[in-house]
C-alpha cells in the first residue's frame, strides 16, 4: 500500500471522555484509493443505467414508435416477471451465494397456481408461494447449516423442482387453465395509464426490497455475511439465519413471479422458466452487484432486467435478425460488464 | 469499577480476569501447562514468548476459540467458560486480530455499528449513525469520510476502527495481537495514545508483540510464556531488556549479550568483483523511477526506506512479478530476456514475499508439498517425479533450517509463523538460487525463529549467494546488511556501505531524502495509487 504520509501531524482537539491527546491519521481516508474514486463508484453504481438510457435513446432514433406507451409497456411487462426473480437473486448474491433453482421453481409455481386456481384466488397464490418458500428454505438450510456449496444445493433443488412440476402436470401433458372470472386475473392483466399492473407491483416490490436491504438491520447483515463471513460471525451476525432468510426470500419471490406469470398467461405453461435463473443472475451482475458478494443494490438489478429485455426487443425489431441473437448480445454484454467490474475493482483495491 | 469485580473481595485492584492452572493439550503437544495469568483493570499487559510458547493458545482459550482441558478462568470474579468467540465478545473480551476482522466492502460507519445501528421508526437512522461514527472515530485519530467502504482505509486506520468497535461494544478486555506489524511509525504513535486513553477508562489491554521497544514504552506489566508455562510475570519497568530476552529464549544472559540482539555475524567477504545481479533503470508506472542496483555474490544488500518507498516493488520487479515500463535485469552477466516470474526463477532469482499467507504458503498442503512445489519441475525426470527424490530434498531442508514439525506430511497451516517462513525459505532454496530476495523475512515471527532466520541469511551469504534484504526493523537491516541502498518515492536516494552502515546514518539518509519529498498536508491526501 502506497502512502505518502510525509506531512507533519496535525493536533486533534481531544474530547473529554475519549482516549486523550492523539493525533489523527492523516489522509488515510484515501489510503490506496485512486484519485478518481468517485468516478469508479459512479460507473459501478450507475453504469447499467447509463447504458440503458443510451440503448433506449438509440432505439428511439432507429425505430419509429419504440418509445410509445404500447411498446414501453410491452418491454416493462415482459421484464416484470424476471425482475421479481432478480430481486430475490440480488439478496442471495450479496450474501456471496447463488440460486440456480429459481428457474424451475418459477415454472413449478406457475403450474401449481394454475392448478390451485380452481379453488380461488387465495389458493392460487398461497399454494405456490408456500411451496416455493419451502424450497428456498431448504436451499438455505442445506447451504448455511450443512455448509454445502450453494451451486450444488440449488442445482439439486432445480432438478427437484423440475421433477415436482412434471409430476403435478402429469409429465407435462396436462396444462391447467386459469378459470374465467378468477378475482386475481384483472389485478394482473389490467392496465393503469396504459401500463400493466405487474409493472406497478414490481416497482412496489423493489422499493420494499431496497428499504429491506439498505435500511434494516437484516439488510446490513446480508452485506456483512457476503463481505466477510468469519468477521460477520465474530461481530455477532447470525450468519446461518441470514443466509436461510435470503434463500427463502429468493424462493418466495420466484414463486410469486411464477404464479403471477401463470395468471397473466391464463394457464400454467410447463416449459416456462427454463434458463430464466441465468437471465436473473446476468441482470443482477449487470446491475453492479458483485458476484463474490458483499456489495450490490436492488435498483441495479431492475435496470439490468430492463436492459436485457430492451436488447431483446431491439433485436426483434431489426428485421432479418432472428431472436436467437438476443442471447449472443446478452452474453457479450455480460462479459463486458464483468470485465469492467474486474478492471474497476482492481483499480480500487490498494496493492 | 464494576460491581462484579468489587464482589470479588479484592476491591478496585482485584483482577478482572484470572486463570488458575489452565491446561490445554493438542495431539503431541502440551500447549498450556498450568498457566496462572492475572489481568488488572486498566493495565496494559504484555504477553510475550517465542512461537510455540503458548501465547496464541492462551488467547484462544480466553476468547472461547478453544476449551481448556483443565483449569479455571474467572472473569469479573465469576468462573466462566465461553463457548464461542462471540460469547466472549458479548461478555466484554474482544480480540483485535492481526488480519483485522472487519468487512472490507461495508462503509466505515456500518462496520463500526453493525448489529447496534441507531434506529428511527425501526429503520436505520443513517444520519445519526454517520455523525456518531465520525465523532467516535475522531477520538481515535481517524479523520475519514465514514460513508466510504472500509477497504479505502490504511491498515492502521482499519485497526482503529476495530478497536473503536470493541470499545463501542463495551469491551472490558481488549487483546491486541501484533497490532503494529503493519503500521507506520506515525500510526504507531496514534495507537499508543489510544491505548493510553483506554487505560484511563479502565479498559485492560493485552498487548502481544515481538517488538521490545514497544513493550517498554506502553506496557505496565509483562507475562512471559515459554513451552506453555509462565516463566515470569511482573512489572515491565525495571526488567532489563537482556533479562527479558533470556527469559523468552530460555538462554543465559551472557550468551545473549555475546550474540547481540540479532544473530547476524560480521561483514561478509565478497568473493568476486562481478555482481551476481544487476538491475538497471527499473521503471514501473508511478511506482519505480529508474532504480538501479547491483548485488555481489556473498553480499547482503539491504534496502532501506519508509513504507511505500518502493522497496517491495523493487524486489517484485527484479523477480519478474511487477510489469515494467523499462529496465534491465541481468543475473551473472546474462540479461533476462523475458519479463516473467518463471523466467526470473529459471535465471536463479528467488523471492520470499512479504505477505507469506497471501503469496507464499499453501496452508492446506503439507510441509513436504510446500517445499517441493517450486522445485517440482527440476526434480522431475521425463515429466515424472520420484517420491524418493522429493523426500530426500525435503528432509535435507527440514533438517538444515530446523523446521519444527510433527513430520513432513503435517499441514503447513498447523505450523507456527516462524516455521512457515522457514518452509517458504526452503522452497526457494530447493531451487538452488543465485540471488535471494527477502522481503520482511522476520516480520511477525518470534524472537527465536527470527534469530534462526537471521543466522540462516548469514550462512547463505557466506556460501556465496547474493542476498537482498528488506526489513522495517532497522536493527536487523544494519546488522544484517553489508551495504544499504536507500529508496524514497520509488527512486534510489542514497547508499551506505561498510562502516557507514549505522542506525544514525540510515535515518539521516532517509530524512535527507524525505525533505525533498515532503509535500505538506495536501501531499498526504493526494494518494498515489499503487
Amino acid at each position: 500500500m502506497e502512502r505518502t504520509g510525509t506531512a507533519a501531524p496535525r493536533e486533534a482537539a481531544s474530547e473529554p471522555g475519549g482516549p486523550g491527546g492523539r493525533r489523527p491519521f492523516r489522509g488515510i481516508g484515501s489510503g490506496g484509493a485512486p484519485a478518481g474514486g468517485s468516478a469508479t463508484d459512479f460507473v459501478q453504481r450507475h453504469g447499467a443505467l447509463v447504458v440503458l438510457v443510451a440503448v433506449l435513446a438509440g432505439a428511439a432514433l432507429a425505430f419509429d414508435g419504440f418509445l410509445g406507451v404500447g411498446n414501453l409497456n410491452h418491454i416493462a411487462v415482459g421484464a416484470a416477471f424476471p425482475a421479481i426473480i432478480a430481486l430475490g437473486m440480488t439478496f442471495v448474491i450479496i450474501t456471496g451465494g447463488i440460486d440456480l433453482s429459481v428457474g424451475t421453481v418459477f415454472g413449478l409455481a406457475g403450474v401449481l397456481a394454475a392448478w390451485a386456481s380452481q379453488y380461488g384466488s387465495l389458493a392460487a397464490l398461497a399454494l405456490p408461494l408456500s411451496v416455493c418458500a419451502l424450497i428456498g428454505m431448504l436451499n438455505g438450510v442445506l447451504i448455511a447449516r450443512a455448509r454445502l456449496a450453494p451451486f450444488i444445493v440449488t442445482l439439486a433443488t432445480m432438478l427437484g423442482a423440475w421433477g415436482l412440476m412434471l409430476a403435478v402436470s402429469d409429465e407435462g401433458t396436462e396444462t391447467y387453465v386459469i378459470p374465467d372470472g378468477l378475482a386475481l386475473t384483472p389485478l394482473v392483466q389490467d392496465r393503469f395509464l396504459g401500463i400493466g399492473y405487474p409493472v406497478f407491483a414490481v416497482l412496489a416490490l423493489f422499493a420494499a426490497g431496497g428499504i429491506l436491504l439498505r435500511r434494516t438491520g437484516w439488510g446490513q447483515q446480508v452485506y456483512a455475511v457476503g463481505g466477510n463471513e468469519d468477521a460477520a460471525a465474530l461481530m455477532g451476525v447470525p450468519v446461518a439465519r441470514t443466509k436461510i432468510a435470503a434463500y427463502t426470500l429468493s424462493g418466495l419471490l420466484a414463486g410469486l413471479a411464477g404464479a403471477l406469470n401463470a395468471v397473466w398467461l391464463g394457464s400454467g405453461v410447463t416449459i416456462f422458466g427454463i434458463g430464466i435463473e441465468l437471465d436473473a443472475i446476468s441482470a443482477v451482475v449487470i446491475g453492479g452487484t458483485l458476484l463474490v458478494g458483499g456489495y450490490g443494490f436492488v435498483s441495479g438489478s431492475l435496470v439490468g432486467v430492463l436492459l436485457l429485455e430492451s436488447i431483446q426487443h431491439i433485436i426483434n425489431a431489426i428485421s432479418g435478425l432472428t431472436s436467437a441473437y438476443q442471447q449472443v448480445v446478452s452474453g457479450a454484454f455480460l462479459i463486458a460488464v464483468v470485465l469492467a467490474q474486474n478492471y474497476l475493482s482492481r483499480r480500487k483495491r490498494p496493492g | 469499577m464494576t460491581a462484579a469485580a468489587a464482589q470479588d473481595g479484592a476491591g478496585a485492584v482485584g483482577p478482572i480476569l484470572r486463570t488458575r492452572g489452565l491446561t490445554k493439550r493438542f495431539p503431541g503437544v502440551l500447549a498450556l501447562d498450568g498457566v496462572d495469568f492475572d489481568l488488572s483493570p486498566g493495565e496494559v499487559h504484555a504477553l510475550v514468548g517465542e512461537n510455540g510458547a503458548g501465547k496464541s493458545t492462551l488467547i484462544k482459550v480466553l476468547t472461547g476459540v478453544h476449551a481448556p482441558d483443565s483449569g479455571e478462568v474467572r472473569y469479573r470474579g465469576a468462573p466462566v467458560r465461553f463457548e464461542t468467540p462471540l460469547r466472549a465478545q458479548q461478555a466484554g473480551i474482544s480480540t483485535i486480530y492481526q488480519e483485522v476482522n472487519l468487512i472490507p466492502l461495508l462503509s466505515v460507519a456500518r462496520n463500526l455499528f453493525l448489529g447496534r445501528e441507531p434506529r428511527r421508526l425501526g429503520l436505520i437512522d443513517f444520519g445519526r449513525m454517520h455523525r456518531d461514527a465520525a465523532r467516535i472515530l475522531h477520538d481515535y485519530g481517524v479523520e475519514v469520510d465514514v460513508t466510504r467502504p472500509l477497504d479505502r482505509l490504511s491498515m492502521g486506520a482499519r485497526q482503529m476502527v476495530a478497536l473503536a468497535r470493541a470499545v463501542v461494544a463495551d469491551a472490558r478486555v481488549v487483546i491486541m495481537d501484533e497490532p503494529t506489524s503493519s503500521l507506520e511509525p506515525r500510526e504507531v504513535e496514534t495507537l499508543f495514545s489510544v491505548i493510553g486513553g483506554l487505560r484511563e477508562r479502565g479498559i485492560t489491554v493485552v498487548y502481544v508483540s515481538h517488538r521490545l521497544d514497544e513493550l517498554y514504552r506502553i506496557c505496565d506489566r509483562v507475562t512471559v510464556l515459554r513451552d506453555g508455562r509462565v516463566v515470569h510475570t511482573g512489572a515491565m519497568a525495571g526488567l532489563e531488556r537482556l533479562r527479558l530476552i533470556s527469559l523468552m529464549l530460555g538462554r543465559e544472559m551472557a550468551q545473549v549479550e555475546r550474540q547481540g540482539a540479532t544473530t547476524f555475524g560480521g561483514a561478509h567477504e565478497q568473493r568476486a568483483a562481478e555482481p551476481v545481479l544487476v538491475a538497471e533503470g527499473l521503471d514501473a508506472h508511478r511506482r519505480l523511477h529508474g532504480v538501479s542496483l547491483a548485488i555481489h555474490p556473498g553480499e547482503v544488500l539491504g534496502l532501506g526506506g519508509l513504507l511505500g518507498s518502493g522497496r517491495t516493488e523493487t524486489a517484485r520487479a527484479i523477480a519478474g512479478a511487477l510489469p515494467l515500463r523499462s529496465g534491465r535485469v541481468a543475473v551473472a552477466g546474462v540479461p533476462l530476456r523475458r519479463r516473467s516470474a518463471a523466467a526470473a526463477i529459471r535465471a536463479g532469482i528467488s523471492m520470499l514475499p512479504e505477505d507469506r499467507k497471501g503469496e507464499g504458503i499453501v496452508p492446506e498442503l503439507s510441509v513436504r508439498e510446500n517445499i517441493a512445489l517450486a522445485a517440482m519441475p527440476r526434480l522431475a525426470r521425463f515429466g515424472l517425479v520420484s517420491e524418493r527424490r522429493i523426500d530426500r530434498v525435503v528432509e535435507v531442508f527440514v533438517e538444515r533450517l530446523r523446521i519444527k514439525c510433527a513430520g513432513t506430511r503435517q499441514k503447513v497451516a498447523e505450523l507456527s509463523g516462524g516455521n512457515q517462513q522457514k518452509v517458504l525459505l526452503a522452497r526457494w532454496l530447493a531451487l538452488n538460487p543465485k540471488v535471494l530476495l527477502l522481503d520482511e523475512p522476520t516480520r511477525g515471527i518470534d524472537v527465536g525463529a527470527k534469530a534462526e532466520v537471521q543466522r540462516l541469511v548469514d550462512e547463505l551469504a557466506a556460501e556465496g549467494l547474493g542476498v537482498m534484504l528488506i526489513s522495517s526493523d532497522l536493527e536487523e537491516l544494519i546488522e544484517g546488511a553489508d551495504r544499504v541502498v536507500v529508496l524514497k518515492d520509488g527512486a534510489v536516494v542514497g547508499e551506505l556501505s561498510g562502516g557507514e552502515v549505522s542506525e544514525g546514518a540510515l535515518m539521516q539518509a532517509i530524512a535527507r531524502a524525505g525533505r525533498a519529498g515532503a509535500g505538506g498536508d495536501a501531499g498526504a491526501d493526494r494518494e498515489v495509487e499503487p
